[in-house]
């Protein structure tokens, strides 16, 4: 009986320990995936002006990784323009990462191409906080709050897309 | 229709050399489809050699862009490319240019679905064209990620 107080010790610690191991490795686990709060960062976009994720808080954000070599990439570049243009004032804001190395390459597509939204220069350690970018297209839909309704790995169904998109704006 | 829209585009930028980026630097494009499917290799094929005890493992290459080898590779793969390029032709043909020609090679990519891959068929062709006859192209069907890293294969992270 004497004892106890030195049981119940060991069964805290050993409490602590295991709840301290599960927050250690959550972020890096959970990173990118569903239902969880988009990670934050800051970036300048290729026309030079900053541009941080949670300056658009309140709004539904399309973050698209993607690339000047990538086919089915540029196959969504006009489509996600359009959506900007036509639910921009609705609250959608896409925002589009290149993966490319070489920047001069993406200055020479947005400049041939009238993208309608800021294109930012991404890198291993953005996409690792995205839970890793290990090929593309791949696509995350942040709603208002700042929360991952959808990971889009490969080529999106558009239509499903602009639905979920469509649905977001009417509830904020 | 988005099947079609994503044939036509790459339809175009095979016939016509794509208008759109980087691949359009200096170098010709070369399908995936052109590699016999005898000289693609399944990733379990891959992975399970690589978790062998064997001395006689491949030499295996990233022919694709920096930026995700640098977020995830395969153990002990080594960067050399993007072979879509010019440049990265050069950096490939550079890195296999004192090997013996029957050196077993395995060159990989996975940035985007094989059929839109714009570097592993100009990585297979210089190679054959340099007088490589074991080389093996692993077959990654939609990207890296998914091909690879999520069955839980052996991975470096961090270039």
């Amino acid at each position: 009986m004497w004892h106890l107080p030195r049981v119940l010790g060991m069964t805290a610690l050993c409490a602590c320990l295991t709840i301290s191991i599960v927050v250690a490795d959550t972020p890096a686990r959970l990173a990118g995936t569903l239902n969880t709060i988009a990670p934050d960062f800051m970036r300048t976009d290729l026309s030079g002006r900053p541009l941080q994720l949670n300056q658009f808080k309140g709004r539904v954000v399309l973050l698209n990784f993607w690339a000047t070599w990538c086919g089915p990439c540029i196959t969504e570049i006009p489509v996600f323009s359009r959506w900007q243009r036509r639910y921009g004032d609705a609250g959608l804001q896409v925002i589009g990462v290149s993966m490319d190395d070489d920047e001069t390459a993406v200055k020479r597509f947005v400049a041939k191409h009238n993208i309608s939204y800021p294109i930012l220069m991404g890198d291993a350690k953005l996409g690792e906080s995205f839970g890793g970018v290990f090929g593309l297209p791949q696509s995350f839909l942040i709603d208002a709050r700042g929360r991952i309704v959808l990971r889009s790995v490969g080529e999106p169904n558009m239509e499903a897309l602009r639905s979920q998109i469509e649905g977001l704006i009417r509830v904020h | 229709m988005k099947s079609l829209t994503n044939a036509t585009v790459l339809s175009f930028c095979l016939g016509m050399g794509c208008p759109f980026g980087a691949s359009g630097v200096g170098a010709e494009t070369v399908a995936a489809s052109s590699i016999p499917a005898a000289d693609l290799l399944q990733p379990a094929d891959l992975a399970a050699t690589l978790k062998s005890n064997s001395t006689t493992r491949p030499l295996v290459l990233q022919i694709g862009f920096r930026k995700l080898f640098d977020e995830a590779h395969i153990v002990d793969a080594e960067y050399a490319g993007p072979s879509g390029e010019s440049a990265g032709l050069a950096v490939l043909r550079k890195r296999v240019a004192k090997l013996p020609r029957d050196s077993a090679i395995v060159i990989y990519c996975g940035c985007c679905p094989w059929g839109h891959c714009p570097n592993i068929g100009a990585a297979f062709s210089a190679l054959r064209a340099l007088g490589f006859r074991n080389v093996k192209a692993l077959y990654i069907a939609d990207n890296f990620g998914t091909g690879w890293i999520e069955k839980g294969y052996p991975v470096t992270r961090g270039g």
